[in-house]
C-alpha cells in the first residue's frame, strides 16, 4: 500500500480584501494524495486552484483546517514540495544554468557543484546547449522547461505545478505534457497539477479531481484509468472530456445565476459575493 | 564608424556655437569682470597643476571636493539602501518610517545649513578620530561633518526612494519560487531583492551622486572651509577673479557629467537583462 503523502483535511479559506469584503477561496476542502500519485486540479477560474496549491507549498497560511505533508503539518515552504508556476518564475538576471541551480546554490552547495547538477537536469529537459543562455533569450515553452528542471533539480519529494502550460500553444503543450511525462515515469515524483484544460487533465491524470466554482469544494473524483501513453482518438477519452466539460458548464452556470444585480460588486479585481 | 563619427560631430555642434557665442559676447562687452575671455578660463583649465591665488591648484581642489563628496555619498548609500529594502519588503517598515521621512524629503539640503553649523560647528573628522598633525590630520580635517551631512542628505533621499520603488516592483513570484527552493528570509535579500531591485537602486545612486555633487557648493560656502571647488569659486567672486570662477564652475560640470558616464557605462554592460527583458 502506497503511503499518503499529502493529507488535506477540511480546509477553508476567506481573502479579505483591502476594503474589507470576504472572499471565499475554498470550502471544507477535503483530499488525500498516494505517493506517485498525478493529480490533476480542475475548476472554474476563480475556484481556489491556485490558493490551494500555494497553501500546500506553504506559500499560504493554513488558517482553516490542516494540510499535512508525510504526517507533518505544513507550516512554511519546504524544500521538499517543490512548485513551478505558471510564468515569469525565472530570476532574469541569471543563466539558464544558475537558475537552474539556485536551488542547490541556497542550500549552500558549492557552486561548481549546482552546475553540474543543473546541467544533468537541463540535459534531461533537453535544454543543455542553452546553459549559458539569459531567460530573456528562450521561448515560453523553453522557459517553463527551464522552471521544471530548476524544480526537479532540488530533487523535491513532490511537485505542484499550477498550471505551467497555460501560456503555450497547443503544439508545445502537447510535446511538453509527453516530456513530463517521462519525467514522473522516470523520477516517480508526486505531482499535483492545475489546469483548465480538460484534454491536458486526462492525458497526464492518475486521478482528477473536479472543482466547483468558488467558493472551491470537491465536486467529483475522477479515476482516469487508460494506460499511458493516452490516446486522445480513443472513444473513452472523448467520453471523459465531455462528462469533465459538462460538469464545468454546470458549475459556472449555478454559479452565475447565484450572483443577483444586487450584490454583484467589484472589489478590486475580485468578484465578491454575499 | 561614420555614423560613430557622424553622432560625435553633431553632438559637438551646439558646445561650439556656445563657445563661439560667449567669444563674440567677451569682445564686445571687453570687461574680464563680467564675462572673462574665453582664452582666460581656458588657459586656467590646460593647465589645472598651477596653483591659483594662493587657494592651491585647481586639481587639488577638484580632488579635495571630491573625497568630501564620496564621503557623504556612501554613507548616505549605506544607509539609504539597507532601509529602502527593509521598507520596500515589509508594508510596516514602510508605514512606521514613510510619513516621517516624508517630511525631511522636501527639505532642501540648503536649509539644513544653519542647523548643521548649530551642531557640528566646524568639527571634522580629524576632530572624531582624535589624530591632531601629520598629512592624514590636513586630510581629514579638510573633511568638515557639517560638509559631509549635507551632501549626505541631498543624496540620501534619492537612492532610498529609487531602492523602495525598486524592491517594491519585484516580481512576487521571483520571490515564491525561492521560498520554494529552500531559500531563508536572508538569501531573499541577497539573491532576490537586492539583484532584482539593483537597476533601480543604480539609478537611485546615480541620481543620488548628481544631487550630492550639486550640493557641493552650498556645503563649501559654511564657514570653516578653506578648500574645494565651491569655496574656489566663491572666493574668486569676492576678488573679482571671473575667470577662476567660471573654470570652476567648468570643472564641476566635467566631474559630474563624468561621474554620471561612469554610473551609464556600468548600467549598460551590467543590466542588460533589464532592457532586453520580456
Ligand atoms: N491575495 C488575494 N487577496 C484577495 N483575494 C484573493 C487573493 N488571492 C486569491 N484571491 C481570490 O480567491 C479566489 C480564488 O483564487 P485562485 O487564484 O486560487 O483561483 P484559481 O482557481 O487559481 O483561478 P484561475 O483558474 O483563474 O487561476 C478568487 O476569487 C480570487 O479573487
Ligand atoms: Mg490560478
Amino acid at each position: 500500500m502506497r503511503e499518503d503523502i499529502i493529507v488535506i483535511n477540511q480546509v477553508g479559506k476567506t481573502f479579505i480584501t483591502e476594503k474589507g469584503a470576504n472572499i471565499p477561496a475554498l470550502q471544507e476542502f477535503s483530499l488525500k494524495i498516494k505517493e506517485n500519485d498525478f493529480i490533476c486540479l480542475v475548476g472554474p477560474s476563480g475556484c481556489g486552484k491556485s490558493t490551494l496549491l500555494r497553501m500546500m507549498a506553504g506559500l499560504e497560511p493554513v488558517v482553516l483546517g490542516q494540510i499535512l505533508y508525510r504526517g507533518y503539518e505544513v507550516l512554511k515552504p519546504d524544500k521538499r514540495i517543490g512548485m513551478v508556476f505558471q510564468e515569469y518564475s525565472l530570476l532574469p538576471w541569471r543563466t539558464v544554468l544558475d537558475n537552474v541551480g539556485l536551488g542547490l546554490e541556497l542550500a549552500g552547495t558549492p557552486i561548481r557543484h549546482c552546475r553540474e547538477t543543473a546541467i544533468k537536469y537541463l540535459e534531461l529537459v533537453g535544454l543543455e546547449k542553452f546553459s549559458g543562455a539569459y531567460p530573456y533569450e528562450l521561448s515560453g515553452g523553453m522557459r517553463q522547461r527551464v522552471a521544471i528542471a530548476r524544480a526537479l533539480a532540488n530533487d523535491p519529494d513532490i511537485l505542484l505545478m499550477d498550471e505551467p502550460f497555460g501560456a503555450l500553444d497547443a503544439h508545445t503543450r502537447i510535446l511538453l505534457q509527453k516530456e513530463l511525462l517521462k519525467i514522473w515515469e522516470a523520477n516517480r515524483k508526486t505531482i499535483v497539477f492545475v489546469t483548465h484544460s480538460v484534454d491536458e487533465a486526462i492525458y497526464l491524470a492518475d486521478h482528477i479531481i473536479v472543482m466547483t466554482a468558488g467558493p472551491g469544494r470537491i465536486k467529483e473524483r475522477i479515476d482516469v484509468n487508460m494506460p499511458r501513453p493516452r490516446d486522445r482518438a480513443n472513444p473513452v477519452y472523448g467520453k471523459l472530456s465531455s462528462r469533465i466539460l459538462d460538469m464545468l458548464e454546470e458549475e459556472v452556470v449555478s454559479s452565475q445565476e447565484a450572483v443577483t444585480p444586487k450584490t454583484y460588486h467589484f472589489p478590486g479585481r475580485v468578484t465578491a459575493r454575499s | 564608424m561614420a555614423k560613430a563619427r557622424n553622432t560625435l560631430l553633431i553632438s559637438l555642434i551646439i558646445p561650439v556655437l556656445f563657445v563661439i557665442l560667449w567669444w563674440y559676447c567677451a569682445q564686445r562687452v571687453d570687461n574680464s569682470i563680467i564675462l572673462p575671455q574665453v582664452s582666460e578660463v581656458s588657459s586656467l583649465l590646460i593647465r589645472p597643476m598651477d596653483n591659483l591665488i594662493s587657494m592651491g591648484s585647481l586639481l587639488s581642489n577638484i580632488l579635495v571636493s571630491l573625497i568630501r563628496v564620496l564621503t557623504g555619498y556612501i554613507i548616505a548609500v549605506l544607509l539609504a539602501i539597507p532601509m529602502g529594502i527593509l521598507m520596500g519588503y515589509y508594508s510596516t517598515m514602510f508605514t512606521l518610517f514613510n510619513n516621517f521621512l516624508g517630511l525631511f524629503r522636501p527639505i532642501p539640503p540648503l536649509a539644513w545649513v544653519p542647523l548643521v553649523l548649530a551642531w557640528f560647528g566646524v568639527a571634522s573628522f580629524a576632530t572624531l578620530s582624535g589624530i591632531e598633525q601629520g598629512q592624514l590630520y590636513t586630510w581629514l580635517s579638510s573633511l568638515k561633518l557639517s560638509m559631509v551631512f549635507i551632501i549626505f542628505i541631498g543624496a540620501f533621499f534619492p537612492i532610498l526612494t529609487s531602492t523602495i520603488y525598486g524592491v517594491r516592483s519585484v516580481n512576487k513570484t521571483l520571490v515564491d519560487s525561492a521560498l520554494v527552493l529552500g531559500a531563508d528570509s536572508r538569501k531573499i535579500f541577497s539573491k532576490i531583492l537586492l539583484p532584482a531591485a539593483a537597476p533601480s537602486i543604480v539609478n537611485g545612486m546615480r541620481t543620488g551622486l548628481g544631487v550630492a555633487w550639486m550640493c557641493l557648493v552650498s556645503a563649501e560656502m559654511l564657514p570653516g572651509s578653506i578648500s574645494g571647488v565651491g569655496y574656489l569659486i566663491t572666493h574668486a567672486y569676492t576678488i573679482a577673479h571671473t575667470e577662476i570662477v567660471i573654470a570652476g564652475m567648468i570643472s564641476i560640470g566635467v566631474v559630474g557629467a563624468v561621474l554620471d558616464l561612469m554610473f551609464r557605462i556600468f548600467e549598460n554592460r551590467k543590466f542588460k537583462w533589464q532592457r532586453l527583458a520580456r
